[in-house]
């Protein structure tokens, strides 16, 4: 279990001071970061695999009677550490809007209708090779207040584990050329390009099913890599 | 080798059907509650609010502890000292309500190894998500009621005047109240890590 966080890798985070989306105004700390080692606390963390899913929560279009209205989707890809190893029977919960662009969350009132067939959430577990899938139906743009005119670019909302309390994220997946994203503070808070585009699946035909589903591949890249091989300590 | 991590988005203001679905007809994995009824150890509840910086209760925000049990384990492979804690998982996850107020019950950890041959005072992780958050926040619990948070090594990093924004509040038998300031007076000391 020799990983190691350089804690260089997490300046691809958003700043949490980012003025172009409003709600962060009086929810970031103004005083500054303290810097904590990293101690038994930071490098174990919340183990959940296989037991927390069941047959079925992978898929997000037959957890009703019916089937959801849209665009049927394959959304697969692998859960990596920053060395690019496979990050094996880890927890992947996501959440997203229909078709329409509307939450079942209680809180979105926005007049897109619900789909009676569809709630829009879903759990998998990376196999031993770090792979994970859902099958799912693409989520609409939906408006926001953060400023005129707003609308959130199509996206698949991601909570994940991987090793250890600092390789913890939750982020946003979102499709291929939307012209959403040259107007999405959320999105834009990302200020380095590159790793903006580490948010943006790719179609894949090869994932794609014929007569039934257009795919998408999402690679998820969590803290942590191998520790340098050092010495052998020498005890004089 | 990759091209550098994936970068965090905020949870928003929608999570509750999938991370915290209490309300919703969705199975439930995770809770508040951490100790099961088999775990060794005293009892607590932890309560409290998060505030904004305009000192309004955060009603849309999401915490999750993480912690050892009562004799200082890990539930983790990387603590190779941890033997026989399996019916404790250590994680907790929980909503706010309206108000901002949350509450988790758990065990009381024990003390857990510090870097250096050190020794870490009695604490709980805790990390923040919320709409109008990109990147989740990280803090500590401490309690009150612990002498050894004084020889602490992370307490002793943080400047000595906000030290206290870090240290839960024994109310009652078995009761600790911490509250979680984002912004302004009282600022909860956060981390990076
Ligand atoms: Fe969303």
């Amino acid at each position: 279990m020799g990983l190691i966080y350089p804690t260089g890798s997490a300046a691809a985070h958003p700043s949490n001071d980012s003025p172009g989306y409003k709600s962060t105004s009086l929810r970031h700390p103004k005083q500054p970061l303290v810097l904590l080692p990293h101690t038994l606390s930071e490098v174990t963390g919340p183990v959940y695999g296989h037991e927390t899913v069941r047959p079925g929560d992978d898929d997000l279009t037959r957890q009703h009677a019916g089937e959801p209205l849209g665009e049927r989707i394959i959304v697969r890809g692998r859960v990596l550490d920053e060395d690019g190893r496979p990050v094996p029977d880890t927890l992947v919960e996501i959440w997203q809007a229909n078709a329409a662009g509307r939450y079942v969350h209680v809180k979105d009132q926005h007049p897109a209708p619900l789909d009676p067939n569809f709630t829009g959430a879903g759990r998998a577990v990376t196999d031993a090779e770090g792979r994970y899938a859902f099958t799912s139906i693409k989520p609409g743009a939906y408006p926001w207040r953060n400023h005129h005119n707003a609308w959130r670019p199509a996206h698949i909302h991601f909570s994940l584990f991987g090793p250890s309390f600092l390789s913890r994220l939750v982020t946003q997946m979102y499709f291929p050329g939307d012209p959403l994203f040259p107007f999405d503070p959320i999105f834009n808070a990302i200020t380095d390009p590159r790793a903006r585009e580490r948010l943006i699946s790719r179609f894949d035909m090869d994932t794609t099913q014929p007569e039934w589903a257009l795919g998408y591949v999402f690679d998820i890249v969590l803290r942590g890599r191998d520790q340098t091989p050092t010495e052998e300590p020498h005890d004089d | 080798m990759t091209d550098g991590i994936t970068p965090s988005q905020t949870v928003g203001p929608f999570f509750a059907y999938c991370l915290t679905p209490k309300d919703y007809d969705v199975r439930e994995i995770f809770s508040p509650d951490v100790a099961g009824p088999g775990v060794q150890g005293a009892r607590i509840r932890i309560e409290g609010r998060v505030f904004d910086g305009a000192g309004e209760g955060v009603g849309d925000a999401m915490l999750e502890i993480w912690q050892a049990d009562a004799e200082g384990r890990y539930a983790h492979p990387a603590d190779v000292g941890a033997r026989g804690n399996a019916g404790f998982t250590g994680f907790g996850r929980a909503p706010t309500a309206p108000d901002g107020g949350f509450a988790f019950t758990t065990v009381k950890p024990g003390p857990v190894p510090g870097p250096g041959g050190t020794t870490q005072a009695p604490h709980v992780s805790l990390t923040v998500f919320s709409r109008g958050v990109l990147t989740h926040l990280r803090t500590r619990i401490y309690f009150d009621d612990e002498p050894a948070n004084g020889g602490d090594p992370v307490l002793a990093l943080v400047p000595e005047a906000r030290r206290g924004t870090l240290v839960a509040r024994s109310t009652a038998p078995g009761v600790y109240r911490f509250d979680v300031r984002l912004q302004g007076e009282g600022e909860t000391v956060f981390f990076e890590a």
